[in-house]
């Protein structure tokens, strides 16, 4: 997995790329997680991300979850056919928001 | 078209990718639309994945290794696991409940979600723990 970090104004977009399993959350926590606990709007980009399993689900929701507290939002957008149907099984589509 | 195609993997997150690509040499031969085979990939990767995160949880590192087995046989998919993690007690593998929002717990789901069944036999010899998830296809 790579990733890039673009702002603009109080939005920091991350764009991930590749496959996200268990092998590589911590790390896409660690670049997400700080961004939502300064209180910024994060968008995540997934248009590149080809597969993910239930631990990238989890960074997901974790992700949401941290916003929620933190007052602000995860805006997850461009996903890939593959993830959708992956966040569809979850049943998290309407729990996300995903654009 | 019937196969039988085995490969162990060092019992480590680092696999995963292995296990994935593993898995899709063999679909590759398979007369299966993507969206299945993209299916079963995951599902195969989370039973791995169970193996590392819970049959060695607690385990920093390790050299045992885990095998899987992808057989099919006049359209009888069926996918073995084996190891030598922590025994599993069936009755405790559960998935959490969906509406009850919170990282983890998804694995499980996905893979009965995916499969037509998922049965821990005890015919394992040299094994601790025999996973055989099944689907006609």
């Amino acid at each position: 997995m790579s990733y890039k970090v673009t702002e603009e104004g109080n939005i920091s977009t991350v764009f991930l790329n590749g496959e996200i399993d268990m092998d590589v959350t911590e790390k896409a926590k660690e670049v997400i997680l700080p961004i939502v606990e300064s209180g910024k709007e994060v968008h995540l980009n997934l248009k590149d991300v080809s597969y993910m399993d239930s631990s990238g689900i989890s960074v997901l929701i974790e992700s949401h979850q941290k916003a929620l507290e933190k007052n602000t939002k995860v805006v997850v957008k461009e996903v890939s056919k593959s993830v959708l149907k992956v966040i569809m099984m979850a049943k998290l589509e309407q729990i996300l928001n995903l654009e | 078209m019937n196969l039988s195609e085995s490969k162990d993997f060092a019992v480590s997150t680092a696999s995963l990718k292995d296990v994935r690509v593993f898995c899709r040499e063999i679909f590759e031969k398979i007369n299966l639309p993507q969206e299945q085979k993209d299916e079963l990939v995951l599902a195969i990767a989370e039973a791995a994945q169970n193996i590392v995160k819970h049959g060695y949880k607690g385990v920093e590192e390790t050299t045992d290794r885990m095998e899987i087995k992808i057989s099919l046989k006049e359209n009888n998919l069926e996918i073995g696991f084996f190891d030598k993690g922590k025994a599993v007690v069936p009755e405790n593998v559960k998935h959490r409940k969906l509406d009850d929002i919170k990282p983890g717990g998804l694995g499980t789901f996905f893979i009965k979600q995916i499969m037509d069944n998922a049965v821990f036999k005890k015919d394992q010899e040299g094994w601790v723990n025999h996973l055989v998830l099944t689907k006609k296809i």
